[in-house]
């Protein structure tokens, strides 16, 4: 036995292991033995796509007439937005992606109230300006306003459990959020929370303005070379923000965007002109991230929902059962007639088609790859695709023994030869896999692209099984039996 | 054996199969001029899909129409003519004009509070008409790119041998008759079991593509390798002692696919007993032209058959070109 198959052989014994590790284990993780902190936590369950474990899936499309004219970065602004948007509402395990030009792709796993989280997420973000008092909550919290509300809202725990915020959220969708009349305007300044209420943790802030009457948002630098953001209001707004700032210099006014507060600033001096100044330690990039935010509500680019497709649970779990049981039986068929038909190598061959199937398990779990239904079929069928090199290189090798070859001399030559049409015929399954994915990509259609990538990784292992491991194998065999005086064995 | 000299036979039974397919597709394109030669599912033409299962009473279908007509599309339109269709004992699947998530919901409700028990959204898709158009498009788009990708790569592959274009040129017509075959029994499909074309179907056709390209790569390469070592063997009969030498590997390869496929046919369940069906087609033709007439489109050209109305060589004569 060479030198190289001798290295080849402990790869592949070390790839098996590690794959059978990862296989039948959830999470992995190694501790660092001289901290406590880990040095490899992985999470390795399989993941289901939405059509196999149920949930929600939305394609949501840019509201604009000509999609050409979406500007990328604005779209992945609107991505971010909608994104925590959807977080907030308590939704775990959401993801959002850009596809094409003006497209982003949501998926929400194991919802029940889609009709919601869709209602939610084509609301036009609410912009408030709201009064904190002398007690300002720290960015990022999650708070109730009094716009919007009726006097009778329900006390709730701010923050605590994140789906409660369902509720007033969606609830602002029914409100007209663009309405030009502040709702500040009829509230003096008296009604401003005093330092009582501010323990409870139902707090129900004053909402001083909406976004609906900023005017105009700029980025600028101070004397000092600081970043600021310098607005404008609207003349509906600028007396409500007057009257505030007024009587609470030196309190804390709060910038909400869809009860989220994202900047706490303190008012310094009263703002009676309709214009103002934020300041603080910004960098560029933040102060340009919260101009946007000012500027545009939440969404840069308006979107609607142009597909939407939500699958029950029980459809998801029978599709898996069903799948599982069909790729099994093939499996099973398959190793069958390969041992049939090409005797030894057939066998070998089907040893080399479980090294594949524990091969690609492992790596559709540390990728990872996300299953779908197609991208099941898509494996299946690219076991077909791993015994068709397995095939080539046996009725090679056949062929070559009955011009009278010797075994070894045979096995080679078998490989070699059969090399370029291996080559050749899985390139082209290659760029068919490649169009198809920048197809589904560009589309959204998750169905395609999970097809595509399992067919073209199927591909890659299935190229390494059979040319490496297969053949490794069968030395390994013939090192340790004497097969020249048995050509039956090779089917002969 | 000898598989070439019989190659307009075998032309024929890829016609027998093409030209029905054709008609079919034409019948459909005449009754439906908005919709092309295929029937096709919402995701390329637009509209909801709702599939819904009842634990109470099952409704007749005239009760579910009933709830649709209270309710608009998503473009102001009357969901007046939905198709209806009983999905198993206690399920129903409902196409109709594209409805949002909200008017769904409305959908279900009104339901739940007409027959009673509880039900159950299995499946809900929703499609605009806009997007289903694009996505049409750019399926065609994705097939010629495709094509194109292919012929560019198996004539740098063959670049070695005479006429590499031939190579590419055979191996496309070839991958255009497994898409015109899997087309024509899709509308053979649609017309006697009103199966629609959705984006599995396309992912099937693409795969087809694929795997007819791997199968036809496979004979020429042994082509190209005989090439080389029979050089005063003429064309046709060296064409054909590849074919040959080749087709134990064809259907063994052929066999394995098929036999995975049949399971997922058999046992799969029914979201993809369609994708599969339309694979089983594709593949079994794949294999067919890269036998049947690829190989011999090579020896059609190499003797320039259509100068003497693709009459066959009575004799075999020394090649041509060396």
């Amino acid at each position: 036995m060479s030198r190289s198959r001798n290295i080849w052989l402990v790869v592949i014994i070390l790839l098996i292991a590690f794959s059978l590790w990862v296989d039948l284990s959830k999470n992995i993780s190694i501790a660092n033995p001289t901290n406590d902190k880990m040095l490899v936590n992985l999470d390795t369950d399989i993941r289901l796509g939405l059509d196999l474990r149920g949930g929600l899936q939305t394609l949501l499309q840019a509201d604009v007439p000509n999609c050409g004219t979406v500007d990328p970065n604005e779209l992945n602004v609107t991505r971010q937005i909608l994104e925590s948007r959807a977080n907030a509402l308590g939704v775990s395990e959401v993801t959002m992606q850009v596809a094409g030009n003006c497209r982003i792709v949501a998926q929400f796993p194991g919802i029940n109230n889609p009709e919601q989280v869709v209602a939610a997420l084509q609301q036009t973000g609410l912009l408030e300006f709201v009064d904190m008092g002398n007690n300002p909550v720290p960015e990022g919290t999650i708070i109730q306003t009094d716009y919007g509300q009726t006097s009778a809202t329900k006390p709730t725990t701010t923050g605590a459990t994140q789906s409660a915020a369902i509720t007033p959220a969606l609830t602002a969708t029914t409100q007209p959020a663009a309405t030009n009349t502040p709702v500040a305007s009829t509230t003096p300044s008296a009604t401003a929370p005093t330092t009582a209420t501010q323990t409870t943790p139902a707090t129900i802030y004053h909402t001083v303005i909406t976004g609906a009457a900023l005017d105009t948002v700029t980025v600028q630098t101070s004397s000092l070379g600081e970043y600021e953001i310098a607005f404008t209001l609207k003349s509906s707004g600028s007396q409500a923000f007057s009257d505030y700032t007024s009587s609470h210099v030196g309190q804390y006014l709060a910038i909400v965007l869809d009860k989220k507060a994202i900047s706490v600033p303190r008012v310094n001096t009263a703002i009676t002109s309709g214009q103002g100044v934020i300041q603080g330690s910004f960098t560029a990039d933040s102060a340009n991230a919260l101009a946007v935010q000012l500027r545009y509500g939440s969404l840069p680019v308006p979107v609607k929902v142009v597909e939407s497709q939500t699958v029950g649970p029980t459809l998801g779990a029978e599709s898996v059962r069903k799948s599982l049981l069909a790729g099994a039986i093939g499996l099973s068929v398959v190793i069958l007639f390969m041992g049939l038909y090409y005797r030894l190598p057939g066998i070998i061959a089907d040893l080399a088609l479980v090294t594949y199937a524990l091969i690609s398990l492992m790596l559709f779990k540390v990728i990872p790859v996300t299953l779908t239904l197609p991208g099941i079929a898509g494996f299946i069928l690219s076991i077909g695709m791993a015994v068709d090199a397995n095939v080539l290189i046996f009725e090679r090798l056949k062929e070559e023994l009955r011009s009278g070859r010797t075994l070894r001399q045979a096995i080679d030559l078998g490989w070699r030869r059969a090399w370029p049409s291996i080559r050749d015929s899985n390139s082209s399954t290659l760029i068919t896999c490649l169009i198809l994915y920048i197809f589904g990509n560009t589309f959204g259609a998750s169905v395609v692209k999970g097809f595509s990538i399992n067919l073209a990784l199927g591909v890659v292992i299935s190229l390494f099984t059979a040319i490496i491991v297969t053949r490794t194998y069968l030395h390994l065999v013939l090192d340790n039996l004497k097969l020249d005086e048995h050509p039956n064995w090779f089917g002969l | 054996m000898n598989i070439i000299k019989n190659r307009y036979l075998y032309f024929l039974i890829s016609l027998l199969v093409i030209v029905p397919g054709i008609i079919f597709m034409a019948i459909h394109w005449i009754n439906n001029p908005n919709e092309g030669p295929l029937a096709l599912s919402i995701d390329f033409r637009g509209g909801s899909l709702l599939e819904v299962q009842f634990s109470g009473t099952l409704p007749s279908i005239n009760d579910i129409q009933t709830v649709y007509n209270q309710y608009q599309s998503t473009t102001g339109q009357a969901l007046s003519n939905a198709i209806i269709q009983p999905l198993g004992t206690d399920s129903y699947s409902i196409t109709s004009k594209q409805i949002d998530d909200a008017t769904k919901g409305k959908v279900v409700a009104a339901m739940q509070s007409k027959f009673g028990g509880t039900v159950t959204v299995l499946n809900f898709t929703s499609v605009s008409a806009s997007v289903g158009a694009e996505v049409t498009t750019a399926a065609g788009w994705a097939i010629l790119a495709a094509a194109i990708f292919i012929i560019l790569y198996v004539w740098w592959a063959f670049r070695s041998v005479e006429h590499p274009v031939r190579y590419g040129t055979a191996a496309i017509i070839a991958m255009f008759h497994d898409i015109f075959v899997v087309l024509g029994v899709e509308a053979m499909l649609g017309y006697f079991l009103h199966w629609e074309a959705d984006s599995l179907f396309l992912t099937a056709l693409l795969t087809v593509i694929g795997f007819s390209v791997h199968d036809t790569i496979v004979v020429f390469d042994r082509i190209r390798e005989n090439a080389n070592i029979y050089r005063r063997v003429d064309y046709e009969t060296m064409v054909n002692h590849s074919v040959v030498q080749t087709l134990d590997r064809s259907i063994n390869t052929q066999l394995t696919v098929m036999f995975t496929l049949f399971a997922l046919a058999l046992f799969g369940g029914d979201t993809t007993r369609h994708f599969v069906i339309i694979l089983l087609v594709g593949i079994f033709s794949g294999t067919y032209s890269s036998i049947f007439n690829a190989s011999p489109i090579l020896v059609v050209w190499q003797n320039r058959e259509w100068r003497t109305w693709f009459r066959r060589k009575t004799e075999a004569q020394p090649r041509i070109a060396q």
